[in-house]
């Protein structure tokens, strides 16, 4: 597969290369199923063998195919999707329920109800959602608690669940980036990014370097949005209202530049397989701007850092220990702020990320309060990495010819503002798409988020939750 | 200790006063709505009509276009085929209609009149309107915009429009997404628990025809069958201004610009 070595694995080794990359520090980054055109169904691992070298393991199942998830606990909840959509069973797995199949008014709408049985009449039960308070994405979560301790806590995921996976098939690859940039609107460049990478390592295209550089400028204005809007958003929930406007307020001074430079608040209608569907002329209004916007974000972050009352509700709240966050399978802001010292942008380094400076900010605490403190330096990275593309910004084409080539397959990825992002695609004989893998950064801190929410109480929830930052329509797709 | 009440204070008013005449509406740039020019079209070509991944375009049996904005998901695709200049882009986002006839292109507009006696019945609203939101299955892009609507810029509260948790105290259902399989029964049992007079609103190309998603294994076309709509509002998604807009022409303390497809003056 472009982009990633391809390696044959029978199915009676899958476990004793998943114990491989476990000792030799590797990390699996996600697994999916797809039916080739000859209508067997084939399984696919993506590896990180060893530190940056990603390689993908292509398995024929026969009968039922081991779940690896005792040795990866990250994986289950992708065997169980596999399962959903594919039919497949995966032998020994420790948790064999629908997952994306769950919702209410589908085939399996009781599955939803899986909670532990509990015989003791002070527990109470709280069914929360899927319509919930406020503007917020449909979810239904359930808590099982006593007075303020939360015992144990179901968040139930799929209610949204669109199956974008799925309207990728027969589509061209140019109108798939249509489709990739509304998986998750505040996503939209990770997704059209991975996707499109993933696209030119199948067709073998080689982005003119110009677009590259101007794919980090809309990659890092991205990051900026979403990270005030969550710094915004904590401050809601830890009732800082002068906080939480004036974040909300810097969001939208991005969301207003976003549209000065491309015409879509959410930098849509830019990215196609091949650069760019169109130049952009960034000017020095834009450094001006991003400069100005730089002394507030600056002033903003030193004031919250300075608020005894915010820090006082995150500082110790929702704990993600180390370890959890390895074996779920954390990403992005949230595993950087569990001590792990991972970027794509870095470390698989796409566009044009290899030729700029880029800090990744690590902290070990894995609390609020380190997840916080991790957005913020990452808004200084980001502000220091976009002023160096204004700075150096080649001229030259933005688009190369990226012909689909039949019967190819490729692996893209982005590190998005909640984590790394994954596509890998398929094309058929006609070269249009056949199967299109979304593996968003918020299906894997979804699955990490309730470690953290057991045994705590339900004061610290709502902050707990906003210091995540984590999308519904990313995880449900 | 910070001292955000003053920090506040001295940061000044950042409310703009928009829909007042010379006030900013934040949209600077921001891309609407091809524009349609039949009179430009070539005889037989089909090319926008092919680059639409919605079907918003499509040809008639007698060879004309069809265009429908309440499929149309802003891509601008189609305004990159044209070859002449017959799908152009534009900053038409203000594109809230009471009839859904209103966003298919046509010569000759002609909308079906309101519904004698609604404009009566919304009277009591027209300073304090509550709406209940309900997200069918969006890509978060509407939740997004609509969450932007209280921040300060937009300050929706300076217009008597507030969201409300509960459906029981809601005089609008504001819904977005292409409706899911999964959110089907709770979109409807909200509905069912709002008080009359109630009316829905469909935000965003999802909720108004199904958009991108429409259709698909896993969804309806938006509310198309599902509830009675009051206000169409397609965007993909629609922009805070355009969210106003048309609550503000719901509450008729705006006119609707939009007919035929076409924003008027």
């Amino acid at each position: 597969m472009s982009g990633a070595e391809l390696q044959d694995v029978p199915q009676d080794r899958l476990h004793e290369h998943a114990e491989t990359v476990l000792h030799a520090g590797g990390r699996m980054q996600m697994m999916y199923a797809w039916q080739t055109e000859e209508g067997t169904p084939e399984l696919r691992y993506l590896a990180e063998a060893e530190p940056r070298r990603f390689v993908i393991w292509r398995c024929r199942p026969h009968g039922d195919p081991p779940s690896l998830a005792r040795i990866w606990p990250l994986l289950g909840w992708y065997e169980r999707e596999a399962a959903d959509l594919y039919g497949l069973r995966f032998a020994g797995h420790p948790e064999p329920l629908p997952l994306v199949l769950q919702g209410a008014g589908t085939a399996n709408g009781n599955g939803r109800r899986n909670l532990p049985a509990v015989d003791a009449e002070a527990v109470q039960q709280l069914p929360f959602g899927p319509v919930r308070a406020d503007v917020l994405e449909s979810a239904e979560f359930t808590f099982l608690y006593i007075g303020e301790q939360i015992i144990h806590y179901a968040p139930h995921l799929f209610f949204k669940h669109r199956g974008m996976e799925q309207l990728f098939e027969g589509r061209d690859v140019g109108t798939g980036v249509v489709l990739a940039e509304r998986v998750s609107a505040v996503g939209s460049v990770a997704h059209a990014l991975a996707y499109c990478q993933a696209v030119e390592a199948a067709c073998g295209c080689t982005v003119p370097v110009r677009a590259c550089w101007l794919r980090v400028l809309l990659a890092e204005l991205e990051r900026l949005y979403n990270h005030l809007h969550y710094l915004g958003h904590l401050a809601n929930t830890t009732t800082l209202k002068v906080a939480d406007a004036e974040g909300k307020l810097l969001e939208e001074r991005v969301k207003q530049i976003n549209a000065r430079l491309t015409g879509s608040r959410f930098l849509r209608g830019l990215l196609a397989p091949g650069g760019l569907r169109r130049d952009l002329a960034p000017g020095d209004w834009l450094a001006d701007e991003l400069e100005r916007l730089r002394e507030k974000v600056e002033r903003y972050a030193t004031r919250l850092e300075a608020s005894e009352s915010h820090l006082d509700r995150l500082i110790t709240t929702g704990v993600l220990p180390h370890q959890v966050a390895f074996d779920q399978g954390a990403t992005g802001p949230i595993q950087r702020a569990s001590g792990f010292d991972r970027d794509l942008r870095r470390d698989h380094a796409y566009a044009a990320y290899a030729d700029l400076p880029l800090t990744v900010p690590v902290r070990a605490e894995g609390d609020g309060y380190a997840r916080q403190r991790v957005r913020i330096e990452e808004l200084d990275a980001s502000f220091v990495l976009m002023q160096r593309v204004l700075l150096l910004l080649p001229d030259g084409p933005v688009h190369a010819a990226c012909a689909p080539q039949p019967g190819a397959e490729g692996l893209g990825w982005s590190e998005s503002p909640r984590g790394s992002l994954f596509y890998a695609v398929h094309l058929d004989a006609n070269g249009r798409l056949a199967r299109v893998k979304v593996k968003s950064p918020s299906f894997s801190n979804w699955r990490v988020f309730p470690s953290t929410v057991h045994d705590t109480n339900m004061m610290d929830y709502a902050i707990n939750e906003a210091s995540f930052g984590l999308t519904v329509s990313g995880c449900a797709r | 200790m910070a001292l955000w009440t003053l920090i506040g204070l001295a940061e000044g008013k950042a409310s703009t006063s928009w829909p007042r005449p010379g006030a900013p509406d934040g949209q600077d740039g921001v891309l609407g709505m091809p524009r349609h020019d039949p009179a430009s079209c070539r005889d037989g070509c089909r090319d926008c009509a092919e680059a639409c991944p919605t079907a918003a375009i499509t040809v008639r049996s007698d060879g004309g276009l069809r265009v429908d904005y309440g499929r149309c998901v802003v891509c601008q695709l189609c305004t990159e085929a044209c070859p002449t200049g017959a799908m152009r882009t534009s900053s038409d986002w203000a594109f809230g209609v009471t009839d859904r006839a209103d966003l298919v292109w046509s010569a000759e507009p002609e909308s079906a009149p309101l519904p004698a006696g609604t404009a009566r019945q919304r009277r009591p609203f027209r300073r304090s309107l509550h709406i209940r939101h309900v997200d069918a299955g969006s890509c978060n892009g509407c939740e997004s915009e609509l969450q932007a609507l209280n921040n300060p810029f937009y300050n929706l509260h300076r217009l008597g429009i507030f969201f409300t948790p509960s459906p029981r105290f809601a005089d609008l259902l504001l819904v977005t997404g292409p409706v899911t399989h999964a959110m089907l029964e709770p979109l409807r049992a909200t509905y069912a628990a709002m008080p009359e007079p109630r009316w829905v609103m469909a935000v965003g190309t999802c909720a108004v025809s199904g958009g991108i998603a429409g259709g698909g294994p896993a969804c309806g076309n938006g509310l198309e069958g599902v509830l009675p709509v009051d206000v169409f509002l397609p965007g993909c998604p629609p922009n805070p201004a355009a969210i106003i807009a048309a609550l503000l022409m719901f509450l008729g303390r705006m006119p609707q610009r939009a007919r035929g497809g076409r924003l008027g003056e």
